[in-house]
């Protein structure tokens, strides 16, 4: 079973000489289909830095970033962005929507910057925003919605056409708690439907949505509670 | 005093025997408090003395049935329209073992911290699955929900606790850090200088 991302050894440093700050230190770091990871820790931690890494909007100093098994320093600046508009999907806290374009419309944007034809992108983003409940607002702009349902769009947007990684971070921050919950049943119901899921909050309460939740102290991982993955329990049995 | 209370209200709904109680309890809180049946049956006695029960005599099958009382109907009225008063903050082992670790020498308080941070997280972890489950709006999995929240809102609260003990643990380090940096400097000056006068 290979992982879906795999985080190899991987160093971050920003700046250098005096300045020098290392955000991730040799972190290693796996997530699974069918997997929610959730990533923990206070700000400076280094959660967010793992999350830009995994999502290939950022590069380590050393060690590799794998998704689906493709090492993303080997594809480039132009095959890491394709990546993102097909394999990776990416929640951010402050949804991240463009204004003038409608529900669907933002669904629909990465699959046609990637060349797909306006219909099939559009009844594919139909379709993921029927999946997420607010199939009847397709036509809607951003600001004639709630909080909840604008990250339903973004929720929307990061699952559309079928992508295998979903990197939320900090997701439910700017929601009310039973908003941020059913949020969090999203993210989870796509994850257990066969997508690997890293969740990066600072919040005990949505951390537990996860299978596994890793502790990051200082760039470093301290700690992981909760269950192995299915075939690290057959691995043990072996 | 609160399982005297809840098994009068639950009396509210029609005339129960012991049984019943203990079940109708059981099912509204996820079994997450249990009751053995002789604490019903000496909690109903106890009741019926007061006045706030009464015995209906025993059913076709000999189990005795109890009644909600006018008293006891004012009584669960009243537990209903006045708060649960905080008494005496209970016992927390947590608090007591954290406030030891850090004022006995030895003690890995960071250890310590996160140890009990990655026990309380997996618990979590365990209320949020069941909760995932218990998703009906009846009352009965609402009342069930609520308890579950409960937990999850105590969890939450206990890390958060533990997060806030250990960043102003990190903070006093610090601190005492530049403090002995800064004396040290100052030492360094006095042995250079060569007037110093304490």
């Amino acid at each position: 079973m290979t992982a879906v991302l795999e985080l190899e050894t991987v160093t971050r440093v920003h700046g250098a000489g005096a300045t020098e700050v290392t955000a991730l230190h040799a972190v290693s770091f796996s997530a699974y289909a069918g997997e929610l990871v959730a990533v923990m820790g206070p700000s400076g931690s280094g959660k967010s830095t793992l999350l830009t890494l995994a999502g290939g909007l950022d590069t380590p100093t050393s060690g590799a970033v794998r998704v689906e098994g493709t090492d993303l320093a080997s594809l480039g600046q132009k095959g890491r962005a394709a990546m993102r508009r097909t394999s990776i999907g990416y929640v951010f806290q402050d949804f991240n929507l463009i204004p003038a374009l409608t529900a669907v419309e933002n669904v629909a944007l990465p699959r046609e910057l990637d060349g797909a034809g306006t219909r099939s992108a559009r009844k594919a983003a139909r379709a993921a925003l029927e999946e997420v409940g607010i199939g009847d607002l397709a036509k809607r702009f951003p600001d004639e919605m709630s909080g909840g349902q604008q990250q339903r769009i973004a929720i929307a947007r990061a699952i559309v056409g079928d992508r295998r990684l979903i990197l939320a971070d900090e997701p439910t921050g700017a929601l009310d708690s039973e908003t941020g919950e059913d949020i969090l049943r999203l993210i989870r119901a796509r994850c257990d439907a066969g997508a690997a899921g890293v969740l990066v909050t600072h919040e005990a309460r949505h951390a537990a949505w996860a299978d596994r939740v890793v502790f990051l102290r200082d760039g470093v991982i301290v700690d992981e509670s909760g269950s192995d993955r299915p075939d690290a329990l057959l691995e043990q049995a072996r | 005093m609160s399982v005297r209370n809840a098994l009068l209200a639950l009396l509210e709904q029609g005339p129960r025997y012991g049984y019943q109680l203990r079940a109708e309890f059981e099912d509204r809180t996820g079994g997450t408090w249990p009751l053995n049946v002789g604490q019903v049956y000496t909690t109903l006695s106890r009741l019926e003395r007061d006045g706030l029960v009464e015995g209906k005599g025993a059913d076709g099958d000999g189990h005795v049935v109890y009644a909600v009382t006018a008293r006891g109907r004012d009584e669960v009225a009243a537990w209903f329209s006045s708060p649960v008063a905080r008494s005496q903050p209970p016992r927390d082992e947590l608090a007591i073992k954290l406030a030891l670790a850090v004022s006995v020498p030895g003690v890995e308080v960071g250890t310590v911290i996160q140890q009990q941070r990655s026990a309380t997280m997996a618990a979590l972890q365990d209320y949020t699955r069941l909760k995932r489950r218990a998703t009906g709006d009846d009352p009965h999995e609402l009342a069930w929900g609520l308890v579950l929240d409960s937990l999850v809102f105590n969890a939450e609260a206990e890390i958060r606790w533990l997060d806030h003990c250990e960043a102003r643990l990190r903070r006093a380090a610090a601190d005492r850090d530049d403090r002995a940096s800064s004396s040290v400097e100052q030492v360094e000056t006095t042995s250079s200088g060569e007037e110093v006068t304490r």
